[in-house]
């Protein structure tokens, strides 16, 4: 009894510990902005707001209009990029995870170990040939495709407002930010692993009844492995919502800025409104906490799996 | 070829693969090969690249900040010990019958989870040396004599943190710890542990040993696999890390404090435009890694137990 009661008590601890600091955002993010700047002499009473301001929410909205439509730009351009390279890397991850488990092709094995091979080497060493790949290519299609403005960044219509959408492919293009991100040597590590746990009977009786290998695997393999699919899925939307350098490099326009761009180029501007920035700062992360904790089950199986089988 | 039965899967191998291995093929394995051959020449991607050989790896060598960054990558990295002991000691407390679990879990685990741009935002205004909450509870809640003590010692306090040369390492040490301490590496270690036969325990027990002597006995040389994998993932992650949350809170000042070799390769690359240069960088970065991984398999292999 004594033993469990010290347990909760650390665990308990811990647990403020952790949460403290987002105690701390959503309180600056209700705050009235001169609240920020007084001292309080007791850090409970700097935690709770004086006046509960949920306009903040509104002016980071208002406060970033000008910058290339602003909050609700980057929201929509964060949540495509991770939502497309999410079904891409599964895509892409399973198809091939199904080949290098189930079809037996020559150099396969080879291949296999290249896939391992590059797992380890820093984002440093293939960023910088990718960056300068993006920079030229509008170069390159310009010569290879001169019918093509390549170079030229794109505005839509929809519902009679103009959009800016950025170029073709290149610097400042939704092409950049999604299409490298598609292609993951360690999903495809994951899926294989799971992949070969499934028990190959299914397979054998379905070839019996006449089953091609693609319908095998969208009705054998697919199904049977949702659990590792849902694992990679959430990894890949988690990472991908929040990823930060590659983003950096690749964009210089405000209206194609991700979430976390847009933060910092807005913190550019208002450094010190602590208020609008944790405000915008409490709208990031939101998503990223609903998506866990509803996909938590296969999160933290996710984490075992890679582990043990790495 | 696609007559015969192998063949046809041969061939449905090569397509079901081809989407990705195109992928794998323009965004990793050809970038690999170029920037290993970009760190032969000069290329400021204006005028044609210049081939100067290893010039650009012995610069390197005489680079001063080259080094002095790959000491703050190092003094960054000291924490690895304390979050891997401290994701430990949390996933033994946790490893009990208690209820309510999967709360704390979930709990430490939000700080890795939303680890980014805006934690990284939060955590500066936590430090601001003003009205931040760390220099709040500084001044507020530790006793004046303790306060008192610590400035008579002639250090800086209450610290300016993230624009001191002194505190600006320890403050991302700090937020490094709290962002991981809950993290990959205390589910791992709760796993393991998981995996430990009870009647290892009920042995120790009969043979009289005390709580310390079953933790060295028994849990650390079970879990030491687990120990290991984290140890070799952290060392792997902190040689090659540091930049986001550098350039988000600190720019990597104060007078490049807080800049490590990713940064540096950063600047040269995207800032300077110094392809050629930081490229025998991320190799020689990738170098490091590896040598480090190595070494690592080799002689941390004796402590492991399996």
């Amino acid at each position: 009894m004594f033993r469990k009661t010290i347990s909760y008590v650390v665990l308990g601890c811990v647990g403020l510990f952790m949460l403290f600091p987002f105690l701390w955002m959503f309180s600056t993010s209700v705050k009235p902005a001169g609240e920020v700047f007084k001292s309080f002499d007791s850090p409970i009473k700097a935690l709770v707001p004086g006046e509960v301001q949920w306009q903040n929410y509104g002016k980071v909205y208002d406060a970033t209009q000008g910058m290339g439509g602003g909050f609700a730009r980057w929201y929509l351009n964060s949540i495509l990029v991770a939502v497309v390279v999410t079904l891409g890397q599964v895509t892409t991850s399973a198809c091939a995870a199904y080949a290098f488990s189930r079809l037996k092709f020559p150099g396969r094995d080879k291949l296999f170990l290249g896939y391992l091979g590059t797992m380890m080497i820093p984002g440093a060493v293939t960023m910088i040939p990718n960056f300068i790949l993006m920079r030229k290519i509008t170069d390159w299609l310009t010569v290879a495709a001169p019918f093509v403005n390549w170079d030229a960044p794109r505005v839509i219509s929809l519902f009679g407002r103009a959009y800016d959408v950025g170029r073709l492919v290149g610097l400042d293009s939704y092409f950049a930010l999604i299409v490298p991100a598609m292609f993951s040597a360690y999903g495809t590590f994951m899926l294989r692993q799971f992949f070969m746990s499934i028990p190959r009977d299914l397979e054998e009786a379905a070839t019996i009844d006449g089953c091609g290998l693609f319908r095998i695997f969208t009705t054998i393999i697919l199904p049977l492995s949702k659990p590792a699919l849902a694992t990679l899925g959430i990894f890949t939307f988690l990472g991908n919502w929040q990823s930060f350098y590659w983003p950096l490099i690749m964009l210089t326009q405000d209206s194609m800025k991700t979430l976390p761009l847009g933060l910092l180029s807005f913190m550019g501007l208002y450094s010190t409104q602590w208020t609008l920035l944790m405000a915008g700062s409490v709208m990031m992360i939101l998503p990223m906490i609903v998506v866990f904790i509803i996909g938590q089950k296969w999160f933290i199986s996710g984490i075992q799996l890679g582990a043990l089988k790495g | 070829m696609a007559r015969t039965k192998r063949g046809r899967t041969a061939l449905a191998g090569y397509l079901f693969l081809l989407p990705n291995l195109l992928g794998f093929l323009a965004f990793t394995l050809i970038p690999v090969v170029a920037s290993l051959g970009l760190s032969f020449f000069e290329w400021d991607l204006f005028t044609p690249p210049r081939f100067v050989g290893v010039h650009n790896f012995a610069a390197l060598l005489k680079d001063h900040d080259f080094w002095r960054y790959a000491f703050n990558t190092v003094f960054l990295m000291l924490t690895i010990p304390v979050n891997i002991l401290g994701s430990l000691f949390l996933a033994m407390v946790m490893n009990q019958k208690l209820r309510g679990i999967v709360a704390f879990r979930t709990m430490y685990f939000l700080p890795t989870i939303v680890m980014g741009v805006g934690t990284y935002l939060l955590w500066r205004w936590i430090y601001n040396p003003d009205y931040g909450l760390i220099n709040t509870i500084i001044t507020h809640w530790l006793p004046r004599w303790l306060n008192d003590g610590i400035s008579r010692l002639g250090v800086e306090w209450p610290p300016q943190w993230l624009s001191s040369v002194t505190w600006a390492k320890p403050a991302l040490m700090f937020m490094t710890f709290w962002t991981v301490v809950g993290g990959y590496n205390m589910i791992l270690f709760l796993a393991a542990l998981q995996g430990v036969s009870p009647e290892l325990y009920e042995a120790a027990d009969i043979d009289g040993a005390n709580r310390w002597q079953k933790f060295w006995a028994v849990t650390w040389p079970l879990v030491s696999p687990t120990t290991f994998f984290v140890f070799t993932m952290s060392l792997i992650g902190g040689l090659q890390g540091g930049f986001d949350q550098a350039f988000v809170m600190t720019r990597g000042g104060p007078a490049g404090a807080t800049t490590t070799i990713s940064y540096y390769i950063y600047n040269h690359a995207f800032a300077w435009n110094h392809m050629g240069y930081a490229a025998a960088m991320a190799w020689v970065l990738f170098t490091a890694v590896f040598v480090a991984t190595m070494l690592n398999w080799r002689f941390g292999g004796r402590v492991v137990h399996y």
